[in-house]
């Protein structure tokens, strides 16, 4: 091609700039895909030590480590009252959600893996890509902020992450909650900013041949989570805006008292609150797929029925929202209305979870370390279906609103449906990402120890909320004293599992094996394997052309 | 979302990928406006369809009266106002469709005029819809002089179609209830610190 080679003199495929320039200026998606990852592992741990103190509380009755005489002290880190145990349950899920399981699937996977997939040579906009890993540094520094300053209550926001007022404005008056909406504010910039950029980089930047229909799957998945991110987040950027003008300047959107209504804040934080949910777990079906094809040997069962039902699960994640809310006293019909579209989702779900069985139906299957994972992703993700189906009837939502059963149901999607398909991911792009081979053994040790670990803390809380254990409660009586020590024998489990993750991190590190550019072999079909291990420092300078029989 | 771009085409230029990234911007400026027009949007809807409980104002009483009849019952509340508010009657019997006039009496034990806005709501929240006043004292803010006692009357009737909806017609009584906040518009009013001070 002409245009390449006009561009050959200066343009060496591995000329990187220096430590500085590259890591802290990048415009490589490569280089922001890594940072993101990074930030992600780094919040994922911070995130899972807030869990670990939740867990450490409620593995006795009693108050043990949240009270002001514990024999455990925290360092002065987290205020040690009831209300630092609100503090900690709040800033563990705004961790997870927006610091550990966003950056590392959109983040992450998506500016590494998406325009590698699509043949592009980098993102639209790189340096508004730079911008958007940044302001998310800067609102995880203005979110940890808000955990050492007073609240009002006690030190540290406790309002849960949904931020409902009056809580959230007369219940807190401290700045910490003020602190903790710019930080959403930043994060959401951040996210609408990668989320214009994919959108331009998925329209216009494929190559020759890859028409929409050609587009690997996890391409599709990223592109209905940006357009997800895109029209949801401006909604709770309102909303969180309202909430600070009535906390600081005497509006009162959200106050009876002036005329408003704080049942209004619960539809517009739900209203993006539920496509938020499917944004943390539609990159997760891209990766799967992907995974799911390639260590069975096959292409995936149903491509386009598996690209429309994410459309599908995508449009209507935007019309179910007030099924969080069933308790608010909404009449009869408007509570039917949301129980059967609810319902209507599990549909879309449902192909995609058969698909990748069909997929794996009568394929040559390697149980490899991301096939493990993606597996895992698979029979966990349809446990937390099953009962988000149950909760979807408002009948039973309303003595289960609010318990462990709720807590169980979000975790089995998310805390282990999203995070399994990151490791998924995470095992399925490690020799491209970094160059080097992971130890397999570990990587299959730390999936089995995780497996058990997570079980055992997820699954006895569905006794839990069926017993009617309330969440957000620093205590409990002593009938559920069991079920809470399985569940916190499993948490260490689990960390004993994270622990395997980060030796395996090392010990790749350390050994430094030869990464092979496709160590999956036929299977794995998708562009990024026809590149090195690590790609280029600047790939495709001459386009991939797509031929139609590619899937 | 299908083929936005015809993918034999030559490479885009940075105009049409600045074209597509302002579209997507002025969504997500159109999303924020959204966002904020739900406020007013939300109050209309809930004042045209009685939604949640929300009591509609009537201009005309409606012609038709129904032989059965219904228990109303009141309830007052205060908020952070040194006043004593209450209904003079509990409940009162009305034939459906047929005006009722109930009367709630308010006194101002604080020492400075105070300026206040009465909001309301109806239990079951179905009745939202029918429950429909003429006249009624939340309709504007109300000033009372301090040791000033004020009777106000409310104006009200239960649209015949009540006994029609599935929802509402087994319902045999139908519950009123106001709270007095301080007024957020009346600029006379005594500072915060004050009416703080005389919460009892």
């Amino acid at each position: 091609m002409a245009h390449a080679a006009a561009h050959d003199a200066h343009d060496d495929a591995d000329h990187k700039p220096g430590f500085f320039t590259r890591w802290f200026f990048s415009t490589n998606h490569k280089d922001i895909g890594t940072l993101y990852l990074l930030f992600a592992i780094m919040a994922g741990i911070v995130g899972g030590a807030l869990s670990g103190l939740i867990r450490w509380e409620l593995a006795e009755p009693g108050i043990q480590i949240f009270a002001e005489n514990s024999s455990i002290n925290l360092l002065g880190l987290i205020e040690q009252t009831k209300h630092g145990y609100n503090v900690v349950v709040t800033a563990h899920a705004l961790v997870m959600i927006f610091f550990m399981v966003m950056p590392a699937m959109i983040g992450g996977f998506g500016n590494w893996f998406v325009p590698l997939m699509i043949g592009a040579p980098d993102m639209a906009f790189p340096r508004m890509n730079n911008i958007s890993f940044w302001l998310l540094v800067a609102a995880w520094v203005l979110l940890l902020a808000s955990m050492f300053v007073d609240g009002g209550p006690g030190r540290g926001f406790g309002g849960g992450w949904t931020i409902y007022p009056p809580l959230s404005t007369s219940g807190h008056t401290g700045p910490s909650m003020d602190l903790a909406i710019f930080s959403l504010h930043l994060a959401g910039a951040s996210s609408i900013l990668g989320a214009i950029n994919f959108i331009t980089t998925i329209f216009n930047m494929r190559a020759p041949g890859m028409t929409l229909h050609r587009m690997p799957l996890f391409v599709w998945s990223i592109l209905v989570t940006v357009f997800l991110l895109l029209l949801s987040l401006p909604v709770l950027a309102g909303a969180i805006t309202m909430l600070l003008t009535d906390r600081n300047f005497g509006t009162a959107f959200f106050d009876p008292a002036g005329g408003g209504d704080p049942v209004m804040f619960q539809h517009l934080f739900w209203f993006f609150g539920h496509p938020e949910v499917y944004i943390l777990i539609l990159p997760g079906f891209g990766i799967i797929s992907h995974i799911v094809s390639t260590f069975s040997r096959k292409p995936v069962f149903g491509y386009l029925a598996m690209a429309y039902a994410m459309v599908a699960i995508g449009f209507v994640g935007f019309i179910v929202w007030a099924h969080h809310m069933y308790t608010v006293g909404m009449g009869i019909n408007l509570r039917a209305y949301f129980v059967a579209a609810t319902m209507v989702i599990a549909v879309p779900t449902g192909v995609k979870i058969f698909s990748w069985i069909a997929t794996m139906w009568g394929g040559s299957i390697s149980f490899k370390t991301p096939m493990l994972w993606a597996m895992g992703f698979i029979f966990l993700f349809t446990v937390g279906g099953v009962t988000g189906v149950v909760l979807a009837n408002a009948g039973i939502d309303y003595s289960l609103h609010d318990t462990y059963y709720v807590v169980a149901h979000f975790h089995y999607v998310l805390s282990l449906g999203a995070v399994f398909a990151i490791f998924a991911g995470f095992f399925y792009w490690f020799e491209k990402i970094w160059g080097v081979k992971y130890n397999e053994f570990l990587g299959a040790l730390q999936f089995w120890v995780m497996f058990v670990g997570v079980n055992l803390v997820f699954f006895p809380q569905h006794f839990l909320g069926l017993q009617g254990m309330p969440r957000r409660y620093v205590d409990y009586p002593d009938a559920f004293t069991l079920w809470n020590q399985v569940s916190t024998w499993g948490y260490v489990i689990t960390a004993a599992g994270v622990g395997i993750f980060l030796v395996t991190m090392l010990e790749a590190a350390i050994r430094r094996r030869k990464a092979e550019a496709n160590p999956w072999g036929e299977g794995a079909t998708t562009l990024e394997w026809t590149l090195s291990s690590p790609p280029p420092f600047h790939q495709f300078n001459e386009l991939p052309v797509i031929k139609p029989d590619h899937h | 979302m299908l083929p936005v771009a015809p993918s034999d085409a030559p490479r885009p230029s940075a105009g049409r990928n600045a074209r597509l990234g302002l579209i997507c911007g002025a969504v997500f400026f159109g999303m924020v406006g959204v966002s904020f027009a739900s406020v007013p949007l939300y109050r209309a809807f809930c004042q045209l369809t009685g939604f949640d409980g929300t009591v509609r104002k009537a201009d005309a009483a409606p012609g038709k009266v129904l032989d059965k009849t219904l228990t109303i019952r009141f309830d007052a509340n205060v908020r952070n106002l040194p006043w004593s508010f209450a209904p003079e009657q509990v409940s009162q019997e009305v034939k459906i469709g047929d005006t009722g006039l109930a009367f709630y009496k308010v006194t101002n034990n604080g020492k400075t005029p105070l300026t206040a806005q009465a909001t309301y709501n109806v239990v079951p929240e179905s009745a939202g819809l029918y429950f429909q006043k003429l006249e009624c004292f939340c309709f504007t803010d109300q000033t009372i002089q301090p040791g000033e006692t004020k009777e106000f009357p409310v104006v009200y009737f239960v649209d015949p179609k009540f006994a029609e909806d599935f929802e509402t017609k087994g319902t045999p009584e139908v519950t009123l209830s106001y709270t007095f906040f301080p007024s957020n518009a009346g600029s006379a009013q005594a500072p915060l610190g004050g009416t703080a001070e005389a919460r009892l």
